[in-house]
């Protein structure tokens, strides 16, 4: 009889809690987004809601899809989670909407900081923080008896050696697969050297530089310091010579550092010497040679009022501030909801926001400079050719792309 | 049959080829000869959570005016042909006036996206298909000269390349010859060289590709041939015995040209197919040594900012090297044809 009490009891106050947590929409809700797991979450947190048919595409593709399934009227997504390069794309073609009213209507709960709006327009909300940062084996740094680098010089040395002593052969890892990875690795190490992608106020390319070629060249030392297979590694294949402990410095996504050691069969002495620092400067410069990122919703412009209400009311759902009260929810990633206490494992991506760390540019046409980077660097990174003709190699590449795309005459 | 009835049994499937084949190939074609309008750029202030910033981004009712006004956007001729991405005939130029000798020309043109990519796609086409060809025809006719009871199983295990997903097969042939893989060390044992890597020289990573073209296509030859063994007819084999012929005699004089219309349609699927590789440069993650033509569509629409000119460009260009590729061939066929009326 008492069992049965508690049993009640508890089923009615799960029954309350839910009602409390309750998300009613009425329309359809479909979200497009990148796979990782926060962004799982929010679509997870999405799906709760009742009342509409709620769908997700999270999908690592997700930026070859969302753009074509925005153009369409009316769209076949109503929300695509983005990030602060990606953004971007839809604004050039202007798939989505101002969400000024529905803040003013429903989002009570978000920060001001979450709210990215563009010419005094909110334009999106941003849910999570993410940088690049130095992730280290302590237990390696101690045997040769240096302190965590704290410039990309140190780093080298410290590689250096790591590899005369016979601990590690490869002891730096780095994200520097030929593309999207390797275009990212120059512009934090640009940055971190005082470049400026562009000429000021203008789509006119500015990296045949200095600071260009310095930045190479320290690429280039890095990588000396690499598994000679570098070029096809992009984040999950340098996480995996992290964890089977081949890699001891490396430069890693804040998104991805939390679950780093959790994978099944990593070695005890990696999961123990396991840490994280902020991210590195470079060439005695003051701005760390990273990026800043954040995370965001939008909501479509091709669709109607009520399914805008909806996509809002159910994303805003998704990243309520009660979802951290799971635990699992609240390491996966630097939240930027309110209520939000940073873990340990946050440590990288705060550093990188106090020490002043550039946010990722958020112009039209920086898209084409990362392709064009990414295209082009591969030839300097194998050997093939200067840093001088590398760089020329780029901004000619860009020049042709941003021509067609009518940024330059 | 009758012009008439011949019309209206080729009417639906005319039809379909007209929707579903000329009417993309042309609307391809026409993309290529427009780019975006000019973009109006304007400087904002853009805030989100690392504070407030001045940034350019694009004037949207200006730019949609201008859209409106010429929905398929500027006419840009052959300019996007002409451009550095594609045939670069300005930088060509430049390349030819500055060079003191053929080598140093070629050297400057390998460093051009189109010229390098159409390097790495003819090698691996004309590598690829006689290759294919040749061992699809061993396989057939070792597999055709097994007892029926093994045939079976040994034809199942002969299409398991074909059967396979490429980019599947790609990559994990990419996972067994990495450093640290399984056939990767075997190499690097064989070579006496613990630090050699596939993956990181150029040569190495072309014949890895073109190793994979073959093993993944050499199927489609075998299936073909097999079949095509299966029509030869007794009675000549045997008069060549007769005759005195060697096994060896048999297949170059008997078997190889009672199969050579099927050894042209392979040719022509085949050489088809090479040209447009794609799925080994993606799956081997090889773009920093291979790119081919179809490698910048993809490249084109999979940044951040898409170049659909760029790539329709690029597409028509490919159809046109497909078709230079196939005229020897398609000619061939023709006069054959001629011959015959």
């Amino acid at each position: 009889m008492f069992l049965k009490k508690i049993t009640l009891a508890a089923a009615i106050t799960a029954l309350t809690s839910t009602t409390a947590l309750a998300c009613e929409i009425n329309g359809r809700v479909s979200i497009v987004g990148n796979e990782f797991p926060a962004i799982q979450t929010v679509g997870a947190g999405a799906k709760e809601c009742q009342g509409g048919e709620v769908n997700t595409n999270l999908t690592a593709d997700h930026q070859k899809i969302n753009l074509a399934g925005m153009q369409g009227d009316p769209a076949e997504y109503t929300s695509a989670i983005i990030a602060n390069s990606s953004i971007v794309a839809l604004m050039n073609d202007d798939v989505i909407r101002p969400l000024d009213d529905l803040v003013a209507k429903h989002g009570g709960n978000l920060k001001k900081n979450q709210l990215i709006t563009i010419d005094g327009k909110i334009m999106a909300v941003a849910f999570m923080a993410n940088a690049q940062h130095l992730v280290y084996r302590k237990d390696i740094l101690e045997e040769i008896g240096v302190e965590p680098p704290k410039t990309y010089e140190e780093m080298l040395e410290a590689a250096k050696m790591i590899r005369d002593k016979g601990i590690l052969e490869n002891p730096v890892g780095g994200a520097y697969k030929s593309g999207w990875n390797l275009a990212q690795e120059f512009n934090n190490m640009f940055l971190g050297f005082g470049g400026q992608h562009f000429k000021p106020g203008t789509a006119e390319p500015n990296i045949n530089s200095e600071a260009g070629i310095k930045a190479l060249e320290m690429m280039k030392a890095l990588s000396e310091y690499m598994n000679p297979d570098f070029l096809t590694h992009d984040s999950n294949a340098t996480n995996a010579e992290y964890r089977a402990g081949n890699v001891a410095l490396m430069n890693m996504w804040g998104s991805r550092a939390a679950t780093l050691t959790t994978a099944e069969g990593v070695p005890q002495e990696v999961i123990d010497g396991f840490a994280i620092a902020g991210p590195m400067t470079v060439g005695g410069g003051e701005t760390p040679a990273s990026t800043l990122w954040w995370d965001g919703w939008t909501v479509a412009k091709n669709i109607p009022d009520e399914e805008a209400e909806a996509t809002f009311i159910a994303m805003n759902h998704a990243i309520r501030p009660d979802i951290l009260s799971d635990d699992n929810v609240a390491i996966q990633a630097v939240w930027l909801i309110d209520g939000y206490e940073p873990t340990e494992k946050a440590i990288g991506v705060f550093e990188a926001a106090n020490a002043g760390t550039i946010p990722y540019p958020m112009l039209p046409y920086m898209g084409l400079m990362h392709t064009a980077l990414g295209n082009e660097l591969a030839d300097f990174m194998q050997g093939k050719e200067s840093a001088e003709q590398a760089l020329a190699d780029v901004e000619a590449a860009y020049t042709a792309a941003a021509k067609e795309k009518g940024f330059l005459q | 049959m009758k012009h008439r009835t011949f019309f209206w049994f080729f009417l639906p499937t005319g039809l379909a080829m007209l929707l579903f084949i000329a009417a993309p190939i042309v609307s391809v074609v026409i993309q290529s000869f427009y780019t975006p309008h000019e973009a109006v750029l304007v400087t904002v202030e853009n805030c989100g959570p690392f504070g407030c910033k001045e940034e350019t981004t694009i004037d949207q009712e200006a730019t949609r005016e201008l859209r409106e006004a010429e929905p398929l956007g500027r006419f840009a001729g052959f300019s996007i042909y002409l451009d550095r991405g594609h045939l670069a005939v300005t930088e060509v130029g430049q390349a030819w006036q500055s060079s003191q000798s053929v080598g140093e020309f070629f050297g400057k043109l390998g460093n051009l996206p189109f010229y390098r990519a159409l390097a790495f796609t003819l090698t691996y086409t004309f590598a690829v298909t006689p290759t294919l060809i040749v061992l699809g025809l061993m396989i057939a006719l070792a597999v055709n000269s097994l007892h029926r009871h093994l045939k079976g199983l040994i034809i199942f295990f002969s299409l398991l390349p074909m059967i396979v997903p490429p980019l599947l097969g790609s990559l994990v042939l990419f996972w067994m010859l990495d450093s640290r893989g399984i056939l990767g060390s075997a190499i690097q044992w064989l070579a006496n060289d613990p630090g050699l890597s596939l993956k990181a020289s150029t040569p190495l990573t072309w014949i890895m590709l073109i190793v994979y073209g073959v093993w993944s296509s050499a199927p489609f030859a075998f299936v073909v041939f097999y079949a095509g063994l299966q029509t030869l007819p007794s009675d000549q084999i045997e008069a060549s015995q007769i005759d005195g012929a060697t096994r060896w005699q048999q297949v170059r004089f008997v078997v190889v040209p009672h199969l050579m219309p099927l050894v042209t349609f392979v040719a022509l699927i085949q050489l088809m197919d090479n040209f447009k590789v794609l799925e080994p440069i993606v799956g081997f993650n090889a773009e920093a040594h291979a790119q081919s033509l179809s490698f910048f569509i993809l490249n084109d629409l999979s940044g951040e900012t898409w170049l659909l000119s760029s790539a329709s460009a690029t597409s028509v260009m490919t159809l046109v090297g497909v078709a230079i590729l196939l005229s020897p061939v398609l000619l061939r066929t023709w006069r054959d044809f001629k011959g015959k009326q």
